[in-house]
């Protein structure tokens, strides 16, 4: 497709303590459409903030490090650029909001002040024009009273007013992607809710990509137009929302989406995926979840599946998915439905 | 903001009124009769009591103590049982020498201090954060009068290029108006002797800002690391801002909360007197002055230098307050 915006290849980030080489992403490739909101989703330490801070090249390094792989953002490969070229893309082109609103704006400086800086860093803007653009950008994320808010510092905001001034400040110069990572995680129910229609209000208006990292399959649900599955570095399945969510093709996913509660069913205990998240490791075989998957054979242990193509876009790392497997397929799809 | 200051203000009222009385107390608490040393050991009894008599401490404290506040209220600070002149007199350019030496070691502590954390925290583990860590590691740990002695031996004596001792060339001394002699020189529109008054000051400068140095340059580094590692510093570089940006502006205000604690009390205990400092440079100021009167007992020299001093501290911990809010807009409610 002609209109893609953003295109990760092969991309592995991993980092060096002093415990060894950690690949915590292992090889991940997705595309980000114009226009289209993308979910990332895993457990804890599966690799997906690393992939948006790899995005932005603001992995901590030491001791991080892109050492393969391509991002390519427009006819660019972002992994080649030097950090001044960085600087131009970065709040620029593509913007990024955080977990933790109490925590992500500076203390010591007004709203007004940040706004401006990140208005100015990237547009030739006076330091009064700056300002009239940074209260409009807070009304348009709903702020009341934008025009003393500006004059206020953080401490003085909620946490769901200061999720709103860092989406303002992200969407300031007016990015073609924004990359928002669990960006209603901190926040109470009413005001994630809030958050999200505000990001999907900005997603139609403005036409801005949206990549939406999250651990939570009702934010996708109601927000993402495709999914991407990670785990412990890895992509292990892709597709369209609808698709993922009825129809789970990969045994993690359909792990995550049973542990979800059903509002129709009284069951006493939910159901959860046994064992804990495998540490991506350099000389892992075999595909990452065996260890704690269901239908588990022994290729699963020797091997790590590639990412099979199946029908509408869709993919899944599991050998259930490979031809010479086919049977073993129908065996498992008669299984989990009984 | 005003608020604040008047609030800080009132506070400061409690604590010079309690100076007094702790400072009034220590020294008429400790053992030794200062009739009887003014005399010496061969004075009669009728002689010492006369004196008694007449420097007023055959009253009752509180008698004492009252006429002390009365005095003091005045501007009085009583007068030297050694030199019998007025102390306020005497202070006042004691206290213009410390300052200024204070004034020069801090900026000397402060500038490179702070600049070295600064690069050391940016540079993690690089060449220059290891030297510099070791460097102000000798610095906190190096003796401050061997320090003094190091660089008179170098610098004066061997290498001829500075003074080693006093605040200006005795051979041509200078018409004080302020007491702060690169000041004065500089109103007097006399610049040789400007420059021949800075040269004076950098050894004990160099040798008093030392330590103060050394203890800023670490707690910056450590605070910027924190701070470096903060969400907001992780917004300011998504926002597209370059390093010096990210550093200068976003990191160091905030990483300068502590570091401001460090740079008050140091300059705190500069001002109270740096007495091995001032000795080895024949420095004339408070700390000499203070320890002068230990020697000779003289009760109204100590309880006077120990009350300025402490008046010294009050003072910079007020300044030190005033700028927590000044930097940090959350201190303020």
């Amino acid at each position: 497709m002609s209109d893609v915006i953003l295109e990760l290849k092969d991309l592995h980030t991993h980092f060096f303590t002093d415990g060894g080489e950690v690949p915590a992403v292992d090889g991940v490739s997705f595309k980000l459409h114009k226009g289209e909101v993308v979910g990332i989703v895993g457990e804890s330490g599966c690799g997906k903030s690393v992939t948006s801070l790899s995005i932005m090249q603001l992995v901590p390094n030491p001791p991080g490090k892109i050492v393969r792989g391509e991002i390519n953002f427009k006819d660019d490969n972002l992994v080649n650029f030097r950090e001044k070229r960085m600087k131009q893309i970065r709040g620029n082109e593509i913007a990024m909001i955080f977990q933790e609103p109490m925590t992500s704006l500076n203390p010591v400086y007004t709203i007004g002040n940040q706004l401006v800086e990140a208005i100015r860093m990237h547009r030739k803007l006076s330091k009064n024009e700056a300002r009239a653009k940074a209260i409009e950008m807070l009304q348009l994320v709903g702020i009341p009273r934008s025009d003393e808010v500006i004059d206020e510092y953080p401490h003085q905001l909620s946490g769901g007013m200061r999720q709103r001034v860092m989406i303002a400040m992200a969407m300031s110069c007016d990015p073609e992607v924004l990359i928002a990572d669990e960006p209603t995680t901190a926040l109470d129910v009413t005001i994630q809710a809030q958050i999200l229609d505000l990001m999907r209000k900005l997603n139609q208006e403005q036409d801005t990509a949206i990549l939406l990292i999250t651990h939570d399959l009702g934010v996708v649900a109601e927000m993402c137009d495709r999914v991407v599955v990670m785990y412990s570095g890895q992509v292990v399945e892709e597709g369209t929302v609808r698709e993922i969510l009825k129809d789970p093709k990969h045994p993690y996913t359909k792990g995550l989406i049973r542990s979800l509660p059903k509002i129709h069913e009284k069951e006493q205990k939910l159901y959860s995926i046994p064992g804990t998240v495998a540490k991506p490791t350099m000389d892992a075989t075999g595909c990452r979840f065996a260890p704690r998957c269901e239908f588990a054979f022994d290729r699963c242990f020797k091997e790590n599946p590639e990412l099979y193509q199946l029908a509408n876009e869709r993919s899944s790392r599991c050998f259930l998915y490979d031809n010479e497997e086919r049977g073993v397929e129908e065996h498992v799809q008669t299984d989990s439905r009984g | 903001m005003l608020a604040y200051t008047t609030r800080r203000l009132l506070i400061m009222i409690p604590v010079l009124f309690g100076m007094t009385l702790i400072v009034f107390s220590i020294v008429h608490l400790i053992p030794g009769d200062p009739a009887r040393v003014i005399l010496g050991e061969t004075a009669t009894e009728q002689a010492i009591a006369d004196l008694r008599e007449s420097m007023g401490i055959n009253r009752p404290y509180f008698v004492q103590y009252g006429i002390y506040l009365a005095d003091l209220a005045q501007g009085d600070l009583g007068t030297s049982l050694r030199t019998n002149k007025s102390i306020t007199s005497e202070i006042g350019p004691r206290i213009a020498a410390t300052f200024e030496l204070t004034i020069f070691a801090m900026i000397f502590a402060i500038i490179i201090g702070i600049n070295a954390g600064i690069i050391s925290a940016w540079r993690q583990n690089s060449w220059f954060d290891f030297s510099a860590m070791i460097f102000a590691l000798v610095g906190v740990s190096m003796p401050v009068f061997w320090l003094a002695l190091m660089e008179q031996w170098i610098f004066a004596q061997e290498l001829g290029w500075l003074p080693s001792s006093g605040r200006q060339s005795s051979l041509d001394p200078i018409e004080p108006i302020t007491y702060f002699f690169v000041l004065d020189s500089i109103l007097h529109m006399d610049f040789e002797r400007t420059i021949s008054v800075l040269k004076h000051l950098i050894l004990p400068s160099v040798a008093l800002g030392t330590i103060p140095m050394a203890i800023i340059a670490r707690m910056t580094r450590s605070t910027m690391l924190e701070v470096m590692k903060s969400d907001y510093i992780r917004t300011v570089r998504a926002k597209g801002s370059g390093q010096f940006l990210v550093i200068y502006k976003h990191a160091l205000r905030n990483a300068m909360i502590p570091v401001l604690t460090v740079i008050g009390l140091q300059t705190g205990v500069l001002l109270g007197g740096a007495i091995l400092t001032e000795t080895i440079f024949s420095w004339p100021g408070i700390g000499r002055y203070v320890y002068e009167g230990i020697n000779y007992r003289d009760y109204p020299v100590i309880q006077s230098g120990i009350l300025v001093i402490a008046f010294i501290f009050v003072i910079i911990n007020l300044i030190v307050d005033l700028l927590y809010a000044y930097i940090d807009p959350r201190v303020k409610y």
